[in-house]
Order: structure tokens, then sequence, then C-alpha cells
């Protein structure tokens, strides 16, 4: 097995017995992303010189015996949406071309200060709109196992990057399951983690009232080590959790005995591959056969998420998005006044998925239209997090999910009919409606392609989703042909 | 591509003015048609009764953060600048407003 291969937890072992430096290990990610990167495009930018830097600092403090945290001098990559102080930060749109973040995300400077080695910004939707990088201003990120087809989205270079070992891990983040699908899609372990969980702050905003930051992994438990760093309360975000952050690591690897999961009836009904049901079921009788309960449970409300969601991420978005206007930062079309400067600018810089959803969000909030769309999908809103509360109220621990109705489609077969593109998320988007916890593990390889499981919790139970997630995980599934 | 019921290209118009954007006629339609197409994928909503339901704004059960109006740590005046497409001393510069 080769370094760039092995989970964090390998790395960890030879790095502490000096078997292996920072700058090796290093170097050895950097030649394979010269290698597969061409194929496969998981990055937007590629920053070499400060990762050689990174990794030596880390190999002079190991020497001096000041290990920083179990990520010290290991290589990872943030999406491009992760403000990072000195590296350009596009969020895969030409409105922030040459945008310079003065500050670091606050999830960004935790990992920095446990000794991360930053390989560079991974490829994403614009904006995070999108369930399958295809609406990057900056080109589409092929899957690694098989370049005909989609990474998922919006996180979809996060995922590929860790799928075909350009990174031993990487941020993403999920506002409709743009980490938990594109982890499905590429094969690898993808946790969105509570609503407040890991601090906003410095993340590009999208959607405020359903973004969180996710780790994507090798392994349940690198994902486990990564999140008990990135997470905690955060003065500059001020929702942001004051819950203390678990031990998530010991989480990993713990007996299922006891533990009850539900498997909601509305997630397994017509319209999702037998494919990931069969594996659903298997899934059940393996944490049966290691003594957890299994239950049907109805989540009756479930059909109204995505509406719900798109309603209401859109709206937000339409707010968000005002702030680029050609004045403080990114692109700007020139103009004799400065209406025309900010229309001008706006219509250049987004692409067209980003202005549908402008658009349709600045509809659900106009005059008129305010009631019957915006405020209606708040209070549906509220129903789809009780079906929740009750589940989790009845002594549910996790529910137990397809994380997509399919596995990966091909490149261009979805992209010009969003509607379609939207169907995507029926499986993920309830739980950021809810604001829960959620994970997705690799569970098989079924016609050369991943496939994944979800696992949703109630809020703050990651420990018990890192638990059952590693009861059916899947040994690392890797991709052949690259 | 025919003209929806639920939006028309002149509601396109409309919605772009208050979004500030800018479509020619082509994209116009074409954004009438899948605009058109979603949100008669929401008239579901429609559907469910909602009376009494409370409006759900924030997941966590929050109130008010508070914390001291204490002078702070803040960007300076040139890394605020830094990114400015165009400006003039301390200042960004903009075409004329009025």
């Amino acid at each position: 097995m080769t370094y760039t291969q092995m989970s964090m937890a390998e790395i960890r072992v030879l790095l502490d017995d000096k078997q292996l430096s920072s700058r090796e290990l290093t170097e050895a990610y950097l030649r394979r992303i010269e290698k597969i990167e061409p194929r496969l495009h998981a990055y937007i930018k590629v920053t070499p010189e400060q990762a050689l830097a990174d990794a030596d600092a880390a190999d002079s403090r190991r020497a001096a015996g000041q290990c920083l945290s179990a990520i010290d001098g290991v290589p990872m990559a943030l999406k491009d949406i992760f403000c990072s102080e000195g590296v350009v930060t596009t969020c895969a749109s030409k409105i922030l071309y040459n945008y310079q973040p003065p500050y670091d995300a606050t999830c960004w400077a935790k990992l920095k200060a446990g000794g991360a080695v930053l390989l560079g910004k991974c490829n994403m939707d614009e904006f995070a709109m999108g369930s399958s990088t295809e609406n990057s201003a900056y080109g589409v990120t092929h899957n690694p196992f098989d370049p005909d087809y989609v990474p998922g989205g919006s996180s979809g270079g996060s995922a590929a990057a860790v799928a075909a070992d350009l990174a031993a891990y990487t941020l993403g983040t999920d506002t409709g399951g743009s980490v938990r699908q594109p982890a499905h899609f590429c094969g690898v372990v993808g946790i969105k983690p509570t609503y407040g969980r890991i601090s906003r702050y410095g993340i590009i905003p999208y959607a405020s009232s359903l973004d969180q930051a996710g780790v994507l992994a090798k392994s349940c438990y690198d994902a486990a080590t990564v999140l008990e760093i990135a997470s905690g309360q955060d003065r500059m975000d001020s929702t942001s959790a004051p819950q203390p952050v678990g031990a998530y690591r010991e989480a990993c690897g713990r007996s299922v005995a006891g533990m009850r999961i539900g498997v909601p009836r509305e997630f397994c009904g017509e319209g999702v591959q037998s494919a990931i049901l069969d594996e659903l079921w298997a899934a059940v009788d393996k944490l049966r056969a290691q003594g957890a309960a299994v239950e049907e449970v109805s989540l009756p409300h479930t059909p109204y998420a995505l509406p719900v969601y798109y309603v209401l991420a859109c709206a937000e978005a339409s707010s968000n998005l005002a702030r680029y206007d050609g004045v403080r930062y990114g692109l700007r079309e020139a103009a004799d006044n400065v209406y025309d400067m900010f229309a001008a600018s706006r219509s250049a810089g987004f692409g067209a998925e980003v202005k549908r959803r402008i658009m349709l969000g600045t509809y659900a909030l106009s005059s008129g239209y305010y009631d019957a769309y915006y405020n209606k999908t708040l209070q549906v809103r509220t129903l789809i997090k009780q079906d929740y509360d009750r589940v989790f109220a009845d002594g549910f621990d996790a529910l137990l999910t397809p994380p997509a109705p399919s596995q990966a489609f091909r490149l261009g077969e979805k992209v010009d009919d969003p509607l379609t593109m939207y169907l995507q998320d029926v499986c993920t988007v309830p739980v950021n409606l809810a604001g829960l916890p959620a994970i997705v593990v690799p569970v098989a390889l079924h016609q050369g392609l991943p496939l994944g499981l979800q696992l949703i919790g109630a809020p703050f139970a990651e420990e018990k989703l890192f638990t059952a997630g590693s009861a059916i995980e899947s040994a690392r599934l890797v991709p052949s042909g690259l | 591509m025919s003209e929806n019921k639920i939006i028309t290209a002149a509601d396109v118009e409309y919605v772009a003015k208050l979004a500030n954007l800018r479509f020619d006629e082509a994209e116009k339609a074409e954004t009438a048609v899948k605009l058109g197409a979603i949100l008669e994928y929401m008239q579901q909503l429609n559907a469910i009764d909602v009376t009494g339901v409370a409006a759900t704004t924030h997941v966590l059960e929050l109130t008010n953060v508070f914390r001291e109006d204490a002078v702070g740590e803040s960007l300076s005046n040139s890394s605020a600048l830094a990114n400015a497409p165009d400006k003039d001393g301390a200042y960004f510069k903009v075409p004329k407003i009025i």
C-alpha cells in the first residue's frame, strides 16, 4: 500500500515512529495530484509551496516532541468555499475570481492550529448550488470510479479528492446534502454534524439557516478525528452551539448492541434504485446480528421537504448573494452609474444556476408571494422537524436511509433540467431543515460505482452516528482505473 | 418554448430588476419556463394545512447571544480595501450614484 492510500490513522503511526516525514508524505500527495488531477479536476487550485512549508514545520515540531494534534502534518484540502488567508477563494464563481480573504474561516483556523497541511482548494458547484459539481465556473470534476460520471455535489471536488487519494481528508459544506451525496457517489465517509456544531464564520454563505460544514474522509475514524478538532462554539458565529464536543473517535467501533435504529418507510419507496435498498436491508441484517434493534418508522411530512428546502434555500440565497455588487471585492463591470454597475457585474459574474436560485428566492420573497411561499415553508419546516423530534423522543438512536435515490449519474445527464437535478436531494434535505447530524458511509460497489447509506441522528448525537456508521461501513472502496 | 402560466417573461423582468440581474429576451423566456416548472412543483405545498403551526426560523433552541460591547481587534483599513476593484485613499470608489 502506498502512503497516499493509507487512512490518517495508519499514517499517524508512521509519522509518530519517524518512519515517514510529513514532507515525504506531502511530496507523495503532490506527485499523485500531478499525475491524476488532469483527468479528475478535483481541485480549483493546488498550493504546493504552502503545503511543503507546512509539512516542514510539522516535521520540526515532531522532531522537537511538540506534535500539535492527531492531524499534525497530514495533507488535506478545503472546498473552495472556506476563506483561507493568502489563498484565493472563488466559491467556484467568476464573481470571486480574484478574492483573497483577509482572514481564515474558524474551522480552517482550528485545523491549521492542529498542524494541517493544505494541499489546495477543491472544486464545487458555484456557491454550493448544485448536486453534480457541473455548475463550477472552473470546469467539471469527474468521478474517480468512472470519468463519465459526476462526483456528486456540491462538494464534489472534496469527495473526489479523498476517493482518488489526492488528500487524506477534506472539508466540505452541506446545505441540502452537499457533503453526503458526493460521499455516496465517490465511496467515502461524509459527515454533516448538527447545525451549529462547526462555526460558520468565514464560510461563504448560501442559506444561513441550513449551511453546515462537514468532513469527507477515508473512514469513520478519520472523519471523527477531524470533527473533534473542527467543532466547537465560536464567538464569531452567534449560531454556533455551546454543547461540548463529543469523543467521536472513541465512539467508532463501539458495540451497537442495544441501539434502536429506525428505517423510515417514506425514504424507501418507489423511485429508489433497488441496489440501494438491497444494501440497506443487508445493513439492517448486519446491525441486527450485532445486537441492534431495527424497526420501521414513519416521518409523514418527508414528501414536502424538497419544495420547502428549495423555497427556503433560494430565499436565503437571494438575500446572502446581494453582497456581490462589485464594490468591495470580486468582479466589477464598467458602467456609467452605480446601479448599472451592480447589475452588469452580477449578470457577468454569476452562472446560470446561481441566477436561477436568486430569481426563485427573490420571487418567493416579493410582495404578494411572501406569505404563500416563504412563510408557508417556515411552517411546514416545523412539521418536518416535529416528525424527527417524535421519533427520537420515542427512543430511536439513529435512522437508516438511502443517501440519494440512485448512484452517480452521467455527466450532462441532468444539468439542463434543474427540477430533475433538485430531485436528487430528496433524501438529504430533510436533515438540514431539521438541523440534525447525519453521516454517509460507503457499503458496496455496484456495477463499478460506489454506494453508501445514510444514518441520521438526534441533535448532537454524532457519537451514535459514528458507532452505527463504523458498524456498517465497508472496507475502503478504491477506484481501479486511476 | 411555450409561455408558462405561473410566471411570464414580464414577471421575470420585474423580479430581475429586484434582484439586480439582467437577462436578454431569450434568457427571459428560458428563465420563465424553468422557473415555472419549479414553481409548479412547489404548488404541492398548497395541499398541506398549516393553520396554527408556528414558523421555524431557527433549529437550535438559542436565545439572543450577548457579549460586552468592547472594542476588539478588527480588519485594518488597508486589508479591508485590499480586494476593492477601485479605491481612493481610505474609501471604496464607485461610479456616480446620482
